[in-house]
């Protein structure tokens, strides 16, 4: 769950003193389905990473690493544009992930 | 040529955390907008609609790049001030940074709203570039039809049902109109087409004047198909012809990508629920129609291009 500002924490005037600090706010938990990432199936072809929405696949020293799925909305967009076979990318329900 | 590997080292101008929709096609536009300007420094205006709403929810902000909100139907005009100020700055040696101005509106406050003031700040030639990201409706206040959407589309301004079969006109060319501005730099893009997105954009950029981009952003609430498929959206609108990828540069119409096999418009349409009153047996004619007039403008553009 994301944490949100009490009023005595909310900047006065309505100052935003942290350009892109919408990075600190998690969408994660909006998710229905999560991709899961096969590391081995993975061609690092970066297609997840340029279709993603909310720029949730982490990448170091140009390499896929993982998912952020703190950001992660479960769209889904980049399990369908996994062009790896068999893909790299697989969309299961949150239910059965035992995250919960 | 994108070199996506490369691309991912920079720092974005757009972070996650911001609340689009989920499987929501606008940002990542404005992420592949954001790679092609790479280190560029930029300021960016942003006209009233999803993205503008859901990217700077107080006290929160997804921009990293200075950014300014004015109202729905002058992001251009604010744009042209701001970046008139800057000129004015430069003149008088107060900054030697050299900065690019992009502006971000989705169809409603470019085709529609905004139109008066893009095209006004096109004909005065400011330095900037204006991105429409396309959705083809009023979709952040529920769906409502613009002068983009799609004819025979359904949307809650312009119900299928016995009455009409959706909306009845044909949508707005407002690329083809942005070109008659005779302004440097003019295209259309789809995100499944990353590279020449990417390209397309940095030649925006770096022009010297007024460019504009076009850039189909489905929306899967107002479209009615599953969010995972965003970006085949495009990639078929793109393969169908309804969205023919292409730039006019100085005056010159040029086919960036011309599909192998032009597909049969059903294929786009049918994953779309906002089409589906088209596949019954008293429509069939309208669908025929909507395939004509697509062949029609397609071949159109084939002619300004110079293709035939």
């Amino acid at each position: 769950m994301s944490n949100l500002l009490t009023w005595k924490e909310v900047p006065k005037g309505a100052f935003l003193e942290k350009p892109g600090n919408a990075a600190d706010y998690e969408t994660g938990d909006w998710r229905s389905i999560k991709p899961v990432w096969i590391a081995e199936n993975c061609i690092q072809c970066f297609r997840c990473w340029v279709y993603c929405p909310d720029a949730a696949i982490m990448t170091k020293d140009k390499k896929m690493i993982g998912i952020d799925y703190k950001h992660c909305k479960g769209c889904g967009i980049c399990a369908n544009e996994c062009p790896a076979k068999p893909k790299a990318l697989e969309m299961i329900n949150e239910s059965d992930s035992g995250d919960n | 040529m994108a070199n996506l590997k490369q691309l991912s080292q920079q720092e974005e101008f757009f972070t996650p955390g911001h609340r689009m929709c989920a499987g929501c096609v606008a940002p990542v536009v404005v992420r592949q907008v954001s790679m092609a300007a790479g280190d560029t420094p930029v300021v960016i205006a942003n006209a009233t609609g999803c993205l503008e709403v859901a990217s700077t929810i107080f006290p929160y902000t997804a921009w990293r790049a200075p950014w300014i909100h004015n109202a729905f139907e002058n992001a251009s005009a604010t744009l042209s001030g701001v970046e008139t100020a800057y000129r004015a700055l430069k003149k008088q040696g107060k900054i030697d940074k050299k900065v690019k101005f992009i502006a971000f509106g989705g169809d409603g406050g470019t085709y529609d709203i905004g139109f008066q003031s893009l095209s006004g700040a096109m004909e005065r030639g400011h330095d900037i570039v204006y991105i429409c990201y396309d959705n083809g409706a009023y979709m952040n206040t529920g769906i409502q039809r613009s002068s983009a959407t799609p004819q025979f589309a359904d949307t809650t301004t312009s119900p299928a049902g016995s009455v009409i079969p959706g909306k009845i006109q044909w949508r707005k060319d407002l690329t083809a109109i942005m070109a008659a501005h005779n302004v440097p730099y003019v295209a259309q893009v789809a995100p499944s087409h990353f590279n020449d997105l990417i390209t397309k954009v940095q030649k925006a950029i770096a022009v010297d004047g007024p460019a504009f981009i076009n850039a189909m952003a489905p929306c899967p609430r107002g479209w009615r198909y599953d969010t995972r498929e965003g970006i085949e959206m495009t990639r078929l609108a793109v393969e169908t012809c309804y969205w023919p990828l292409y730039e006019v540069e100085d005056g010159q119409w040029k086919l960036t990508y011309k599909p192998r096999e032009k597909k049969p418009l059903t294929e786009w349409i049918k994953k779309q629920g906002r089409f589906r009153h088209l596949f019954t047996d008293e429509n069939k004619e309208l669908l025929e129609q909507f395939q004509q007039r697509v062949d029609e403008e397609w071949e159109k553009l084939l002619r300004r291009c110079g293709e035939m």
